[in-house]
């Protein structure tokens, strides 16, 4: 299938605002899906609850619209049961790594075999733009209206820690780039995550002075450095950006596999759908 | 040449195409749908195309 054949035309425009960039992360969805092989059939996206989480609402693969917080909860159940599906996850900051950062570092540590797109945009969007474990010191949101006093987690950093797969960062604007990195992913058994930084313009750029979206774009594109010369720079030329691209690769045995080399070597019988 | 056409139900008048344009072809001014004023200058680099947050940009090759 061609990218844009995954798309429900009949339901755009978009529900994001003018200048998001989930409409950009949606594209390279469609074009890693493109690039990927898949087909309806085989693949199904699990949201969680969010403005990001409103993805599966214009895509025509299969999709699992689940609770605020618990989409890697829901696709660990989904791609147990079904092992043959790619399941491709989508997740807000505040959705994957704030209210549901618990099964986020689990679903690393157990490498279950899943493709999580994380959109971090700094806050919480829908519900009117208030701060997020991701929300960088200083900036101003909803509820830090004199600057905020949490440091925020570097995501990739977490997953890395946590036991994942595959991670690589990007910005929305990298169409094309995120979506090699998200195709990478999915050909990748074990947990996968892509980590890509969206402009909020309703909320995260009005709030900092960044009036208009080419503002935050810009701003968004100042604050990282890609892996090659982030190679080449101090820690202190490093502090407060953000290093994108392919970030770590590593082999090791998913979830899935072991649990059924594991249930086979004792004769046990596997439950999960056959094809 | 290339022909550049916006789709102005989907167009939500964010400027990142007129922003992103090397050869700034497009007439925008806040609150509007852009026009491709100059798309005589369009190399055909697909900037547009591909970051529109709405995909409601096609750029094609026109027949001379
Ligand atoms: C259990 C639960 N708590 C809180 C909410 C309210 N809520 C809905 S969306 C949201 C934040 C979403 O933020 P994020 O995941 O960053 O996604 P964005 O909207 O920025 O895309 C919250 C707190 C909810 N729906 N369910």
């Amino acid at each position: 299938m061609k990218h844009n054949e995954f798309i429900r035309e009949d339901r755009l425009p978009t529900f994001w605002c003018g200048g998001c960039g989930y409409g950009q992360v949606m594209n390279s969805i469609t074009r890693a899906f493109e690039k990927a092989g898949v087909t309806l059939n085989d693949t199904v996206l699990v949201s969680g609850i969010g403005c990001w989480g409103h993805v599966d609402s214009f895509l025509k693969v299969n999709a699992f619209h689940g609770t605020h917080g618990r989409a890697l909860a829901f696709a660990t159940g989904i791609k147990l049961a079904n092992p043959e599906l790619n399941v491709v996850v989508a997740l807000g900051d505040g959705d994957g790594v704030t209210i549901g950062g618990n099964h986020f570092i689990h679903a690393c540590r157990r490498n279950i075999d899943l493709t999580a797109i994380l959109c971090n945009n700094y806050n919480y969007g829908m519900t009117g733009g208030q701060y997020s474990s991701t929300t960088p010191e200083h900036s101003i949101t909803s509820t830090s209206p004199y600057g905020h006093i949490e440091p925020g987690f570097d995501i990739c950093k977490l997953a890395e820690v946590s036991g994942a797969r595959y991670i690589a960062r990007s910005i929305s604007e990298n169409v094309t780039q995120t979506a090699e990195y998200i195709a990478e992913a999915m050909s990748k058994k074990g947990f996968s995550f892509v980590e890509v930084l969206t402009p909020c313009t309703t909320h995260y750029g009005r709030n900092n002075a960044m009036k208009h979206p080419p503002e935050l774009y810009r701003w968004l594109k100042s604050t990282v450095v890609p892996a090659a010369a982030a190679a080449k720079m101090t820690e202190d030329q490093l502090r407060n950006k953000f290093i994108i691209g392919k970030l770590y690769d590593r082999p090791g045995q998913d979830y899935g596999t072991r649990y059924r080399d594991e249930i086979q070597a004792k004769g046990i019988e596997d439950l999960a759908k056959k094809e | 040449m290339y022909e550049v056409r916006i789709d102005p139900k989907r167009c939500k008048g964010c400027g990142l195409c007129a922003d992103f344009c090397p050869r700034n072809i497009y007439d925008f001014s806040w609150g509007s749908v852009p026009v491709a004023a100059r798309s005589d200058d369009c190399v055909g680099c697909m900037q547009c195309e591909v970051k529109c947050p709405e995909l409601a940009i096609t750029v094609r090759e026109a027949a001379p």
